[in-house]
């Protein structure tokens, strides 16, 4: 057995309770919980790179995933790590079942109460349903995405992809770029690497940046030449095409020309620049292949592997509180 | 019909039309106030006569509140014209209107009459009906404006779904200007605000809802003052909300335009931080605005830039609201809480009770042409009795209204209605608890 791999005991000793009952939003930790947290991960990270990725952290578990949006890289990230901890997972896609007969979210919520799960890991179109679910429900509820608002799970994996790059988040220059109105993954991130010391520029057109952004603490870049300009860390966003349907911008070629990166543009970039970017990509839209295939430079894969440990590290985190109740 | 007469004394009279704040008494004969007694605590009546010692508590008129959604016709469950009416007479409103946005709609004098109808056999406060100002609110073809006044209707309006055509809106304004009707229009651009769950800012742009500016309403507003300024017509702003349509408002009323404007309690109570955690019952149309915005709505009403209070009053089911933020009905109800909510204004800012209820009782009467809405000989015994120290603690759960929906709920106010007569007729009495 490879010695960095941590062993059971030693992974269940680390596994420190979870702050509170519900995981909704990157600001319900702080700097240390974010540390404890990443650090399990870390373990998680070598333990699946084994060929047993098992343990039994949440045996006798039930976790539902409940999305009312469509995913696949999150929904199967969680999948994985509820079942490498053990539990029953069971995935649920209302949107095809009797959420269109008029059933509401929160009848649909306390339906799936009554079977007694333990972890419900929800994602929803709406800007705060993960919070009104965890209100109705008696089981842990995790936000895997609500509406425009938060993807606190996105945010931990991103910052431990950095962590890993770079040795450090505080002090690294992070762009965040693109359809930042939209975005939640933004919006989480935001909160955390700002939380964890990092310097986060955001990066977009006038007409995809919320109003007042310049009040989170943040420098603001309409031009991203000078917005990348330097930066550690370029995280692109996607690109919802639907949006351009909106006329929120003028073309893809027009937003690929000022927006989308490409080589030339991640020249300015400090060297030793990582790309990131959430998936999936609108390759031509917002990325060049060129660009994010190149494993110098892109952490994309590197944060799909990230995914899978830092919700095991969520789940055995909310587990460890379960248990302790 | 005739009713005992009732002896009112130990009071403080409130009265907005005389500016009348002291000790008083009055005495209700035949339905109407047969006479008012300043500075004196007792009234002498004839023999038989109902006594009412109101050991202190404040007298005023009862409150006209010219903006309640209900549900009938057309969605009963939300609530009816019985249960608003209930609703109304336990938080001293003694008169109503009810909007056009029924089903069906109130674009037609029959549904007028049908309304007014209802409210009769009821019998509890009056109720008034608003016409739609066109045809099944769709903002295109003016509805029968004329009928619809003959057949009682106080003003016309488009309720929540403005007029985005100008041509139609000018003719609206000049046909019903014509006539002597009040057009009262909310001011919001439909572009703009289309789909909006929040007002735009740093609050909506954190929580992730879409957002309204404030221009939405800005923009509105001065087209329609300055189509108000065209035909000469009467326009009554419907809920104004922020600083700058405030600004824009103070300054066309400073040249004279024939403008009044109403602000919901929602409005001068609750800013967007209220939202908190994606509280449904504080999604309002127009959404919560700034501090700033509540404080410049504040100081508008206190220098009679606006004019009127409205509760807004917009009864909203759980399945309407127990839903994500943005997928929610907005609105909430707000006649129990309209009078206790004012009061709490008058004890946070010390604005003289006369300001305030004047907003509440002699402007909206006057914006519709009624008697009531004032404390003086002859005008009709609507009246309200109310403890003003007296601190409540707002359950929405207790409400009377048939849906729930209040933004208040778990606020703490103060004052609290004692005795609400309408017609000179006792139609809710605390004591009794309630009319119900």
């Amino acid at each position: 057995m490879n010695p960095s791999v941590p062993g059971v005991d030693e992974i269940r000793s680390r596994a420190f309770p979870f702050p509170a009952k519900h995981f909704l939003s990157v600001t319900d930790l702080d700097p240390i919980q974010v540390g404890d947290l990443l650090a399990l991960a870390e373990g998680f990270v070598a333990l699946n790179r084994q060929k047993n990725k098992k343990l039994d952290l949440l045996k006798g578990r039930t976790l539902i995933n409940l999305f009312f949006e469509a995913s696949t890289r999150t929904q199967s990230s969680f999948e994985l790590a509820g079942k490498r901890l053990g539990a029953d997972v069971v995935n649920m896609s209302p949107r095809a079942s009797s959420i269109v007969k008029g059933e509401t979210l929160v009848d649909t919520a306390v339906t799936l109460n009554a079977m007694q799960p333990d972890i419900l890991v929800v994602r929803h179109g709406s800007s705060g349903a993960a919070s009104l679910l965890s209100q109705k429900v008696s089981c842990s509820v995790i936000n895997a995405g609500d509406g425009q608002h938060e993807h606190p799970s996105q945010a931990l994996l991103d910052a431990l992809s950095m962590r890993r790059a770079f040795g450090h988040i505080d002090g690294l220059k992070v762009a965040i770029c693109g359809d930042v109105l939209h975005s939640r993954v933004a919006r989480s991130n935001v909160a955390l690497l700002t939380l964890l010391g990092a310097h986060v520029r955001l990066v977009g057109p006038p007409t995809l940046m919320p109003a007042e952004v310049d009040r989170w603490g943040v420098e603001v870049h309409h031009d991203m030449k000078t917005g990348i300009a330097g930066v550690d860390v370029v995280m692109m966003l996607r690109l919802q095409l639907e949006r351009m349907q909106g006329a929120l911008v003028p073309s893809m070629r027009e937003y690929f020309r000022f927006w989308g990166l490409d080589r030339e543009k991640l020249a300015r970039a400090a060297p030793g620049v990582r790309v990131m970017h959430p998936g999936p990509m609108n390759r031509g839209v917002e990325i060049d292949s060129d660009v994010a295939d190149d494993l110098e430079v892109s952490l994309i894969q590197d944060q799909v592997e990230m995914g899978v440990a830092v919700r095991m590290a969520i789940l055995a985190s909310l587990a460890a509180r379960l248990d302790n109740q | 019909m005739s009713s005992r007469p009732i002896l009112i004394s130990n009071t403080r009279l409130v009265d907005p039309e005389s500016g009348y704040d002291g000790r008083g008494a009055l005495l209700v004969m035949d339905g109407r106030i047969a006479e008012v007694r300043k500075g004196e605590d007792a009234i002498e009546g004839p023999d038989g006569a109902q006594s009412i010692d109101a050991r202190g508590a404040m007298l005023c008129p009862g409150l006209i509140d010219l903006r309640v959604k209900t549900g009938e016709p057309g969605a009963e469950p939300k609530e009816t014209l019985k249960s608003a009416a209930l609703a109304a007479a336990a938080g001293g409103v003694t008169s109503i209107v009810v909007q056009p946005d029924t089903d069906p709609v109130v674009d037609d004098p029959s549904v007028v009459d049908f309304i007014l109808r209802r409210a009769r056999d009821i019998g509890l406060v009056r109720v008034y009906a608003a016409g739609a100002a066109t045809n099944g609110l769709a903002g295109e073809a003016m509805a029968e404006i004329g009928l619809m006044r003959e057949a009682g209707c106080v003003y016309v309006t488009n309720a929540d779904r403005p007029i985005m055509n100008s041509k139609v809106m000018r003719r609206v304004l000049a046909y019903a200007g014509g006539l002597g009707i009040l057009v009262a229009h909310r001011p919001a651009d439909p572009w703009l605000s289309a789909g909006a769950a929040a007002t735009e800012g740093e609050f909506a742009g954190r929580m992730g809802l879409p957002p309204e500016p404030v221009a939405a309403e800005t923009i509105m507003l001065e087209r329609d003052l300055t189509l108000a300024g065209l035909t000469g017509a009467r326009l009554m702003v419907d809920q104004i909300s922020a600083a700058q349509p405030i600004e824009r408002l103070a300054t066309a009323k400073a040249r004279g335009l024939n403008v009044i404007a109403t602000a919901s309690i929602n409005h001068l109570t609750f800013n967007e931080l209220d939202i908190g955690d994606y509280r449904t019952f504080c999604k309002l149309t127009p959404p919560l605005r700034a501090e700033d915005d509540r404080k410049a709505l504040v100081e508008a009403l206190i220098a009679g830039v606006v004019d009127i209070v409205v509760s807004a009053h917009a009864p909203a089911p759980p399945e309407e609201k127990r839903l994500p933020y943005d997928e929610a009905a907005p609105g909430s109800v707000g006649l129990q809480t309209l009078l206790p909510a004012l009061l709490t204004l008058h004890h946070e800012l010390r604005t003289p009770l006369t300001t305030l209820l004047r907003a509440v009782t002699l402007a909206p009467a006057e914006a519709i042409g009624v008697p009531a809405g004032r404390l003086k000989a002859g005008a009709p015994a609507d009246l309200v009795i109310c403890d003003i120290e007296a601190p409540i603690l707002v359950d929405a759960s207790r409400l009377i209204s048939k849906s729930k929906n209040s933004a208040f709920d778990g606020r703490r106010l103060q004052g609290e209605i004692r005795t609400t007569l309408v017609d000179g007729r006792v139609v809710y009495d605390r004591q009794e608890g309630g009319g119900s």
